[in-house]
């Protein structure tokens, strides 16, 4: 024991130390590698910033903001989509409250979004710094509204309802209402258009998607065929196959005097192509769920119906919400492929910017990195925030 | 005695058994009558199967009422055009040109013959696709569970940037502000060696066959045919004797050998590369990769190796510590625990997510569309507008696309078999 405790360790180095030489140093050819990608980075973040601050002419972007964010909606009329995007935002605080977790993450970034918007150094009408301003303030008192009586999952998820339809009447407009006049599909664009296709495919799929699934695990040989040709066949075809179907062959398939406007075809294309992803997700979460569970509900006296949509379906879907997360992200760069069918959608937006003034035609690198960039904010938020989801969830630890 | 006891017992019990025992008996003739009865007693709204075949009968009609209605639909909107359903249209000549081919290709050809193009332009972005995007995939995964610090936070930056931005617009960067911002043929960028750069695609020195190259493919084909042989009967001396042979070394040799004997031997040289030189216009001779093409494929392959990255990586964290360690402590040198205890294992995880995502890579090259690459889905597309058929083509471009997925589904699904073989 003596000898061994006379045998002092060496004092150890300070710690930045210790970890370079443990994480770049630890060999000869961990040394050498070092160097090549120390050189690397200099040389491509050298280019980068000087590309981005000095070279670039972000002109295109700066000036034509109105534009990427809400297309050819009437500028008059623009006020409605921030109303929407409020309304969105009120109800996000009042859920944070009420479900806390992921949806908090949510919030926090509409908050943030909006508040940024406000402080953004272009130039901006004082309109859209107020509607900048008033974004986190309404996620704030949809916080405290969820502090009261009305903070129960019941009430939010009612007011999510009424806000669908709030937000479609001031989307599209109401009739016979002089202050809410029509705007046709046609006119939206930008990223709320890109926002719209994504959220209308996954909020109509889920409901398909569920039934899809049902339908493939179902013990009728008929009814298992059907959807798993459906199933099989939508995600054996690209995506803009899809559209494409919907938006040239879909017009012959309907009676003559059925038109439906294009912005609402893509809608109907993504929404397919989302159930068919969807309802492998959810078969996914439906065969998670142990045999006992079923047999237990039988023994209870459940019958068939309410076995699934009282035990089985909500451990499933539970089970697969981030899977649909991922989907959500996956789906929201899809839309992308909406201008193959020549919606004007953020990538879109970009190609008629470009365009639109002949000295941009060679500012095409800056206006898709631009596009590149917001999406990749927006999808890296949105799969960071799902990252925490499947933690809270602790779907990965049972 | 008290043995004795037990038994008498038990054997009055045995005889006061009988009559329960003709009980029992006629419960159970009464409980079948029962059974029996009930069963034609349920009314039939409540009888399992009468409902499941309900259900089915109503499903089946729903779904072939739906049918009839779309195709009946069609067949009118068809006919009110003046455009027929059938497929005759596909012998008429194409007219559309085709900014490039594998096969030759003139306008001239028929609609069926332009179809055939659209497909192979498809499998070739597709193949050379999978085959780069794999080497990028896995030198990324590589250096994202490289120990060093740095290496690995280069390649997470690349996975998490190329993963969050969509394909397209990762496309229009690479056509409309990369390939199409280059220099113009005059002054196009040299790479080092024949290799040039410009407005009208990328320029690489080809390989020509020269008249002696039948003879040269015979070694070669020799070669690989031997080398085969060598290698499975060596490894098989091995497993049964014990005795080191060096099976991948001697067929390694074999493979290099013969043919560099037979460059020699079959007089003039089998191969001469042909390099492109700039003429009046353009470059001349050489292999050329026309800007559509070599953007969609930069795009897919930057685009799908962020993937195929991350599926590697997760199958190599798969492997457990313990088998790297175990395989260790037996004596095995770091390389032959790679090649012989991670890789195998890692290969059962990697391979049906990597099946998958070659699938998605011959998917998203329909994107093509958008740079102007000619493949299947152009040349639908285009025959679409130019022949006014929409239905035909449409089922055409389907089923293409439904018979790569099922041809891979049929590999993953053989692949599966046989490693549960493995496994169990």
């Amino acid at each position: 024991m003596n000898a061994t405790s006379a045998i002092r360790r060496p004092p150890a180095p300070p710690g930045a130390v210790r970890w370079i030489k443990k994480n770049l140093l630890s060999t000869w050819y961990n040394v050498l590698l070092t160097l090549v990608a120390l050189i690397f980075v200099f040389f491509v973040s050298r280019g980068v910033l000087r590309w981005v601050f000095f070279t670039a002419n972000w002109t295109p972007i700066t000036s034509s903001l109105k534009l990427f964010a809400v297309g050819q909606f009437p500028p008059d009329q623009v006020w409605r989509v921030g109303t929407a995007v409020l309304l969105v935002s009120f109800f996000f605080g009042l859920s944070w409250r009420v479900w806390g977790g992921t949806v908090g993450t949510f919030a926090l970034a509409l908050a943030v979004g909006g508040a940024a918007v406000a402080v953004l150094p272009f130039e901006l009408s004082s309109g859209v710094r107020l509607w900048g301003v008033a974004n986190p303030l309404l996620v704030g008192v949809g916080y405290l509204v969820g502090r009261t009586s009305l903070g129960k999952p019941r009430w939010a998820a009612l007011g999510w309802a009424l806000s669908f339809g709030g937000t479609t009447a001031l989307l599209t407009g109401v009739r016979g209402v002089s202050w809410l006049p029509r705007v046709e599909t046609g006119l939206w664009g930008g990223l709320l258009l890109t926002f719209l296709l994504a959220l209308v495919g996954i909020v109509a799929s889920f409901p398909i998607g569920v039934l899809l699934a049902l339908g493939r695990r179902s013990s009728l040989p008929v009814l298992k065929l059907f959807c798993t040709l459906f199933i099989e066949i939508v995600r054996g075809v690209p995506l803009v196959t899809i559209l494409f179907m919907f938006s040239v062959i879909l017009p012959l398939f309907l009676p003559e005097d059925v038109r439906v406007d294009r912005v609402l075809r893509a809608m109907m294309g993504m929404t397919l192509f989302a159930a068919a992803y969807m309802a492998e997700n959810i078969r996914g979460g439906l065969q998670a769920i142990p045999s006992g569970q079923i047999e237990a509900a039988k023994a209870v006296g459940l019958n068939g119906l309410q076995t699934t949509v009282l035990i089985v379906l909500p451990q499933a879907l539970r089970m697969v919400i981030p899977a649909i997360v991922g989907q959500f992200i996956a789906l929201f760069m899809d839309t992308t492929l909406a201008v193959i069918v020549g919606l004007v959608e953020l990538l879109q937006i970009g190609r008629a910017v470009i365009q639109s003034n002949p000295e941009w035609l060679m500012l095409d690198m800056e206006v898709y990195l631009f596009i590149g960039a917001v999406f990749w904010v927006f999808t890296y938020a949105m799969s960071y925030a799902s990252q925490r989801l499947e933690q809270t969830l602790g779907v990965g630890r049972r | 005695m008290e043995v004795m006891e037990a038994i008498e017992r038990g054997r009055t019990l045995a005889t006061n058994l009988a009559p329960l025992r003709n009980m029992a008996k006629v419960k159970m003739s009464q409980d079948s009558r029962i059974h029996v009865l009930t069963h034609s007693g349920t009314p039939f709204w409540r009888d399992d199967r009468v409902l499941k075949a309900i259900a089915q009968t109503i499903s089946a009609v729903v779904v072939v009422g739906f049918l009839i209605f779309f195709v009946g639909n069609v067949i009118r909107a068809a006919n009110a055009r003046g455009l027929g359903l059938g497929y005759g249209f596909l012998g008429q000549a194409a007219g559309m040109p085709l900014g490039e081919s594998v096969i030759p290709y003139d306008p001239a050809k028929s609609y069926a013959y332009a179809f055939l193009v659209g497909i192979l332009n498809t499998l070739k972005a597709a193949l050379v696709g999978i085959v780069l995007t794999t080497l990028l995939g896995v030198i990324v995964a590589l250096g994202r569970l490289s120990p060093n610090w740095l290496v690995s936070k280069i390649a997470a930056v690349y996975v998490e940037v190329i993963r969050n931005v969509p394909l397209l617009v990762q496309l229009f960067v690479w056509y409309f502000a990369v390939y199409q911002k280059l220099p113009p043929v005059k002054n196009s960028i040299q790479w080092p060696g024949p290799v040039y750069l410009s407005q009208r695609g990328l320029y690489l020195p080809a390989p020509v066959p020269n008249a002696t190259f039948g003879a040269w493919a015979i070694f070669v084909g020799t070669a690989i045919l031997l080398a085969g042989v060598l290698y499975t009967v060596l490894i098989r001396y091995q497993l049964e004797t014990g005795r080191t042979t060096y099976p991948a070394l001697t067929a390694g040799a074999v493979l290099l050998v013969l043919p560099v004997v037979g460059w020699f031997l079959v007089g003039e040289r089998p191969l001469t590369t042909e390099i492109p030189v700039l003429d009046k216009f353009n470059f001349v001779g050489g292999l050329q990769l026309t800007p559509e093409y070599a953007a969609l494929l930069s795009g897919l392959v930057v685009y799908t190796g962020a993937f195929i990255a991350e599926v590697v990586r997760a199958g190599i964290l798969a492997v457990d510590r313990g088998q790297f360690e175990a395989a260790r402590a037996l004596g095995f040198s770091p390389m032959q625990v790679l090649r012989l205890v991670v890789v195998p294992q890692a290969m059962r995880v990697i391979i049906p997510p990597l099946i998958s995502q070659y699938l998605n890579l011959t998917k998203n090259s329909s994107l093509a569309v958008a740079v102007g690459y000619p493949d299947l889905f152009y040349v639908g597309r285009t025959m679409t507008n130019q022949a006014g058929r929409a239905v035909p083509v449409f089922v055409m471009i389907m089923a293409t696309y439904l018979v790569f997925s099922l041809v891979t589904s049929a590999i993953m699904n053989v692949y599966n078999r046989r490693i549960q073989l493995v496994e169990r």
